[in-house]
């Protein structure tokens, strides 16, 4: 399926998701990285505090599309892969992977990148090199 | 306050994550998709976003003791480059090109509640919460009653 380029958008969507990691840095000193703050929730060793916080980061993200749907009226556009067997695998593994890599896209990606961290830069370049090889092999050569 | 804060990040984040198009995989997976039908706009949305938070944590660490609303930055201090940083990010970024989903995409996705994505986030939660409770070495039998 072919989607068409938005440098524009998709440069000021980055732009306020950077903006977001910096506002949860400068209000409660955390990173903005969503498989640390979604798992914090229920891991044994958060405290009731970092739990919460936590939570309600998670609470704004399952906002934003029904805001998007409140405002403009539609949902916003997607195409899901809908094989059951295909998501429940790439689920357990972006879950697992995640978090026992310490981070994902923003974590890493984002939030490490940003601070210059050697490991944040090698996971991105690994987590990066294994999604091309993922779509290279499932798109063209099977 | 901090919990306030804390709701109106994930707000923006979750908005920044659909107006990028980052929110739909189809969008992802055609990143991804280098030999097919390649869309790069995935590259704008991490290079916006390390345009605004690089200089933004940069300036707050310089400028302020601590947050407005808590005690300490809690900034990684972890500097080893140990394999369970490669073998999971090697998992994650396995997951990511198959469903072309990551964590915060998927989490925004759900109230869409396409057939997929409500098949990925709950495997997404069991993955980590095993990745949570997983053992620091996982081949080693020691470590497998913490």
């Amino acid at each position: 399926m072919e989607t068409a380029f938005t440098p524009w958008l998709s440069l000021g969507g980055g732009m306020m998701i950077g903006a977001s990691a910096v506002l949860l840095m400068a209000t409660n000193g955390r990173i903005a990285g969503i498989s640390g703050l979604t798992s914090r929730i229920f891991a044994r060793s958060s405290d009731g505090e970092a739990r919460g916080v936590s939570a309600l980061f998670v609470l704004g993200l399952l906002l934003a599309a029904p805001l998007w749907l409140l405002v403009s009226g539609d949902w916003p556009e997607q195409w899901v892969p809908s094989s059951p067997v295909l998501m429940a695998i790439a689920g357990l593994l972006v879950g697992f992977g995640a978090v026992f890599g310490s981070g994902c896209t923003s974590g890493h990606g984002v939030c490490g990148i940003s601070r210059g961290s050697a490991r944040s830069i090698v996971a991105t370049i690994v987590f990066m090199t294994a999604a091309f090889v993922t779509v290279l092999v499932t798109r063209h050569l099977i | 306050m901090k919990q306030i804060f804390a709701l109106i990040s994930g707000l923006i984040f979750g908005l920044g994550l659909i107006i990028s198009g980052m929110a739909n995989p189809a969008k992802v997976l055609n990143f991804l998709d280098l030999f097919g039908s390649w869309d790069p706009s995935l590259a704008f949305v991490m290079g916006g976003a390390i345009l605004v938070t690089a200089p933004g944590f940069a300036w707050l660490t310089r400028a302020l003791d601590r947050p407005f609303f808590d005690s300490e930055f809690r900034i990684p201090r972890k500097s080893d480059l140990e394999p369970k940083l490669v073998v999971g990010a090697a998992i994650f970024g396995t997951g990511w090109g198959l469903g072309g989903f990551c964590p915060g995409p998927a989490l925004t996705a759900l109230p869409i509640a396409a057939t997929g994505t409500l098949i990925f986030v709950p495997f997404m939660l069991i993955g980590m919460w095993a990745a949570r409770h997983a053992p620091d070495k996982p081949f080693s039998l020691k470590g497998a009653t913490q």
